[in-house]
């Protein structure tokens, strides 16, 4: 078993050694008048060109904080970064703020959750758009004009040469997505971080918005990091999935590996908490007991420990010793007490048989 | 502070038969809810001068009938009108037109003071667990309100009732003067149901009850709606988004779109033979969390956008996204029509051509 | 647009009309409910001397024995064409717009306001300038830096602002700044714009300066408000994911939504500024409409009084149309509705 590394190789094409972005136990704790929260405590992934990453976990988990710091937006005074995230091999931790600015938009971009409260209401689509492109290339508002048409077109906006004029609240919610992915491609950047980027979209306009992204992907042979609580959406996209709990990593692995044979308890309960739509109606879910932790005073040892079902079989050393992120051997990270062996006879004969 | 949960236990026994698997709508079963033609227009205001007047087309000539013990949903995209129909039922809107019948009694239009007694009968549960709790009363009070506004004194008095509520749905009855802010979500969602059970409602209308929740905190609570409908003999009618929530929880299931039903059935009838293309392609356009089906699956995709509301495309309002639409979809509007036989005799379709009971969807059951 | 321009312009003349039905009622209507008589109205203009007949001539020839809504007509024809009055010394022509004969000296009002207008206006335009300037500018810088000595330091001088009456800032600032110091004129002085523009800021500046600190201090507060809550917003994050410098984030994303509240209530504040400046004419001792109507009530004279608060009014209602028309330029969602 070794602990997770840089150089280890995670997915389809492993290239070792220089991943396009690597993050090394990255920490976000943020000072409050209640105490230090912890939203992101030691987590550390990475991530090459071409390839899918998928965040998993719900509210308060630490994934859209660790997108934030990975863009270098977290401007608070209270809010302390260390560990380190580099970018093409650029560090970015406690680098210049300048430098940050400039990467952020050019090599790296995000797209978020709600495309109408994300756009400014005062400015046309166009405008906004033209506004991200001159920022990072000198060229005339011509022709900025013209590439922001051109990239309406490419995320299939109907009509682009007009509405290229419209301003946000004239888009439906899926157009206004599609204009918010126009606008965080115009530099072609990267690294692109979709934090929850169809949440608030319909399931029709959600499909269309999954295939652009990938498509887009392919077109631009960028990184994607997606962050989501939908278990679905990942399984469509991601390359590798990093499931997260009480701001760190609680397994990390290919998306085969994480829907297939997931080792950690924690993603055994979401799956269990699922309805699943590909099979037969089950007769009751399963849920995951209990209510996520406060940031401020995480449980001693494994914070899921809890939660878990599985915590008496194991014993105290749940309670007292923080699991770290371990290889099963496979190129597979599980933060888990359970010895591997012991997790995938339980997987295998309790709780698989249980989900279909 | 957030109130730790122990793990949810009804006081219900939930260990009897498996219901839910092989939900088998009992077509035998009296109707409790009939709703015929409902209309609901909202008048746009244009301005004094410009004096053309539109309405927002919200629910368009809608029927179906809600069984007694049943949970049936209805289903849609936003701005289908599914939110409007359940403020329909419940009379927190006035219809526009049309006809909802409760237990064989007309309450279309009864007044305030006539409905009142009504409103023990048929409650509501609503999405936002955060904005409709009053923050400055404690559970106590806020469970134990419908008591006092229907003039209502339980037996062993509120105090007592309402801590049996508060256990009902899973938390504890020392939570009774506890506020709603030292509660986590999925705890303020359980407050509201014990508020809604209050009065021994027969008929709950549930507005995206879990879509606020975080995934696991979801299930819990999916489980407690169902659990306390074996218990306390509920009938549902849920308004959702999420078709896998639905798919999970539903006896039969209304898919509207523009302020129309488009199909209508059983529950596996409508998973496992859509018949209607929108449907099809909605069932299709799920995301499902097996990365064996991505490269399988075969997803229709559809173009464009929902039209607008206020002008909405004639005869068949599907047709201007529809990729089997033909002259007579735009000419003449489908009518709601049995399509199914035997068994599958309560599955209604509105369309010209629908799909083969085989469809592309082909999701295995 | 245009649809828009048109209803709100039909909306300011609604306004304007209403405004002047509720001043009439108050003046010329009330007064008959408290017991007044249209003899007692009429002594007002021939005075307590003259007979009986005199007074009963004159208020038939002012029209105070007929019924309300027709004076208020004659009162509304005089102010849009202009009207003749005849208070005993012989018929005299009142031209448009006639806001009616003051009771005092007998001379039409019109006249008066128009003389005092430009120095309200002069008073109203400079103290805006100052206080948008540093208002705004205090505002954001404190919302930026918000918990900083800057932001604790500014907030308390903005609520120092706002406790400390223009009569007591307005007395000390003369008695320092001109008395002792003698950098300004002292009060009571007004030079027209027209004849020398140096001298005419010069006189004003203290009057500008003790105005602005008043409305600084709430602009500054509101300011920092809206700063404060445009700054959380989701598209300020956006502007910074694409790579904006700060400084383009704070004025083109931030302050642009911000001032958006902070244009309504300017709109406000400074039509109504117009004419109601009393303490600061009166400590300056500014020959403004303040004073005029201040003048007015002391003297019971309600023609005047009415023809300020008409003014008053038309200029509240030009200044929300203004605003409204802003609104729309300012933010795309009105006008594309």
């Amino acid at each position: 078993m070794t602990t997770l590394t840089p150089e280890s190789s995670r997915g389809p094409a492993p290239s070792p050694g220089s991943h396009y972005l690597e993050v090394a136990d990255l920490q976000v704790h943020f000072t409050t008048d209640d105490g230090v929260v912890k939203s992101v405590d030691g987590l550390s992934f990475h991530l090459d060109r071409g390839q899918t990453l998928g965040i998993v976990g719900e509210s308060g988990s630490g994934k859209s904080v660790t997108s934030m710091a990975v863009m270098g937006l977290h401007t608070a005074k209270n809010a302390h970064i260390s560990g380190s995230i580099k970018l093409g091999g650029q560090e970015l931790v406690g680098a210049d703020k300048e430098t940050v600015r400039k990467l952020r938009g050019k090599n790296m971009a995000m797209i978020f959750q709600d495309p109408l409260s994300s756009m400014h209401p005062f400015y046309t689509v166009g405008n906004q758009i033209v506004e991200a492109y001159r920022i990072h290339n000198d060229v005339s508002r011509k022709a900025a004009r013209a590439h922001a048409i051109e990239m309406l077109d490419r995320v299939g906006i109907p009509e682009p040469g007009k509405r290229v004029d419209a301003f946000p609240h004239q888009f439906s919610g899926g157009m206004r997505q599609r204009a918010m992915i126009a606008m965080s491609l115009s530099c072609d950047p990267d690294l692109l971080i979709a934090d929850e980027p169809t949440t608030a979209l319909d399931v029709t306009v959600q499909a269309q918005i999954l295939d652009l992204i990938r498509d887009l992907q392919k077109e631009f042979d960028s990184a994607v990091v997606i962050i989501t609580h939908d278990l679905g959406v990942v399984a469509e996209l991601a390359d590798d999935i990093l499931v997260m709990y009480a701001g760190r990593a609680a397994e990390y692995g290919s998306a085969e590996q994480l829907f297939n044979s997931p080792e950690h308890p924690y993603t055994w309960g979401l799956l269990g908490s699922m309805p699943r739509f590909d099979k037969a109606p089950t007769d009751r879910l399963l849920p995951i007991k209990g209510t996520p932790p406060s940031l401020i005073q995480v449980p001693e040892g494994c914070a899921f420990n809890p939660r878990c079902d599985f915590q008496p079989r194991v014993g105290s050393a749940c309670l007292v010793e923080r699991p770290d992120l371990h290889d099963n051997g496979g190129d597979h990270f599980v933060a888990c007490h359970i010895p591997p062996a012991e997790r995938q006879k339980i997987w295998a004969q309790e709780i698989s048989p249980r989900l279909s | 502070m957030t109130t730790s949960e122990t793990e949810p236990t009804p006081a219900v026994d939930t260990t009897t038969t498996p219901r839910h698997a092989s939900r088998t709508p009992d077509r035998e079963r009296e109707n409790l809810l009939e709703v015929e033609d409902l209309v609901k227009h909202f008048p746009i205001k244009g301005g004094f001068l410009s004096g053309s007047k539109s309405a927002v087309q919200a629910v368009d000539g809608v029927s179906f009938t809600v069984r007694r013990g049943e949970t049936f949903s209805i289903v849609g995209e936003s701005g289908c009108g599914k939110s409007t129909t359940a403020r329909l039922i419940t009379r927190l809107l006035e219809p526009t037109a049309g006809k909802v019948t409760f237990e064989g009694k007309d309450i279309t239009h009864l007044s305030d003071g006539r409905m009142r007694p009504l409103r023990r009968d048929i409650q509501m549960i609503f999405q936002d667990p955060y904005s409709s709790l009053n923050p400055r009363h404690t559970v106590g009070k806020i469970v134990g309100a419908p008591y006092k506004l229907q003039g209502v004194e339980p037996e062993g008095g509120r105090k007592k009732a309402v801590q049996a509520l508060l256990q009902t749905v899973g938390l504890s009855p020392e939570h009774y003067n506890r506020y709603p802010h030292e509660f986590s979500g999925g705890q303020r969602q359980r407050i509201g149901i014990a508020r809604t059970l209050a009065l021994k409602p027969r008929l709950i209308v549930a507005d995206e009850p879990v879509s606020a929740l975080d995934v696991s905190i979801q299930a819990q609570v999916v489980n407690l709606l169902e659990d306390l409908q074996q218990e306390l003999d509920l009938t549902y009618v849920m308004i959702a988004h999420d078709l896998s929530v639905v798919r999970h929880v539903s006896d039969r299931v209304a898919v509207m779109y523009l302020g129309k039903i488009v199909e209508i059935g059983d529950r596996d009838d409508l998973y496992d033979r859509p018949r209607h293309p929108y449907t099809v392609a909605m069932l299709s356009a799920v995301p499902v969390p097996d990365t064996k089906r991505r490269h399988q699956r075969e997803r229709i995709r559809l173009q464009g956008d929902v039209p607008s509301p206020i002008n909405p495309p004639t005869a068949c309002r599907f047709h201007t996204r529809c990729w089997k639409a033909q002259e007579i979809c735009r000419t003449e509007e489908p009518l709601l029509l049995q399509i199914g036989t035997g068994a599958e005799s309560g599955h209604q379709v509105a369309c010209h051509f629908p799909e083969e009971p085989s469809g592309p969807a082909g999701i295995p059951g | 647009m245009i649809s828009y321009i048109i209803r709100r312009l039909i909306a300011a003349v609604g306004l304007v009309i209403v405004i002047t039905m509720i001043t009439f009622a108050i003046f010329y209507l009330m007064p008959r409910l408290a017991g007044a008589t249209p003899e007692t109205l009429a002594t007002r203009y021939v005075g307590r001397t003259a007979t009986g007949a005199t007074v009963e001539q004159t208020a038939q020839r002012l029209g105070f024995y007929d019924p309300v809504p027709v004076q208020y007509w004659h009162w509304l024809t005089g102010v849009v064409n202009g009207t003749e009055f005849d208070i005993g010394s012989g018929v005299e022509k009142c031209p448009r717009p006639c806001l009616g004969y003051s009771f005092r000296n007998k001379d039409p009002v019109t006249p008066e306001i128009m003389r005092r207008l430009p120095v309200s206006f002069s008073l109203a335009v400079g103290a805006a300038v100052l206080w948008l300037t540093f208002g705004v500018a205090t505002g954001v810088l404190s919302a930026l830096r918000r918990g900083s000595f800057f932001d604790r330091a500014a907030m308390t001088v903005a609520l120092a602002g706002v406790s400390m009456p223009i009569f007591w800032t307005g007395v000390m600032s003369l008695s320092l700044f001109s008395y002792k110091l003698g950098w300004t004129p002292p009060g009571g002085q007004y030079t027209k714009l027209s004849d020398n523009p140096l001298e005419w800021a010069h006189g004003l500046l203290l009057p500008w300066i003790t105005l602005a600190l008043l409305f600084s201090a709430q602009y500054a507060r509101l300011t920092r408000a809206g700063m404060l809550e445009t700054m959380g917003e989701d598209y300020i994050r956006t502007a910074r994911a694409k790579g904006l410098r700060e400084r383009r984030v704070v004025v083109k994303h931030g302050l642009r939504a911000a001032l958006t509240p902070i244009v309504t209530i300017f709109g406000l504040d400074f039509g109504l500024l117009i004419g109601s400046a009393v303490l600061t004419e009166t400590v300056f001792g500014l020959p403004g409409l303040g004073q005029l109507a201040i003048d007015g009530t002391k003297n019971n004279d309600l023609p005047q009084v009415l023809g300020v608060v008409l003014l008053i009014a038309v200029f509240v209602a030009i200044a929300n149309l203004v605003v409204d028309l802003l609104y729309a330029v300012i933010d795309p969602r009105v006008r594309t509705k």
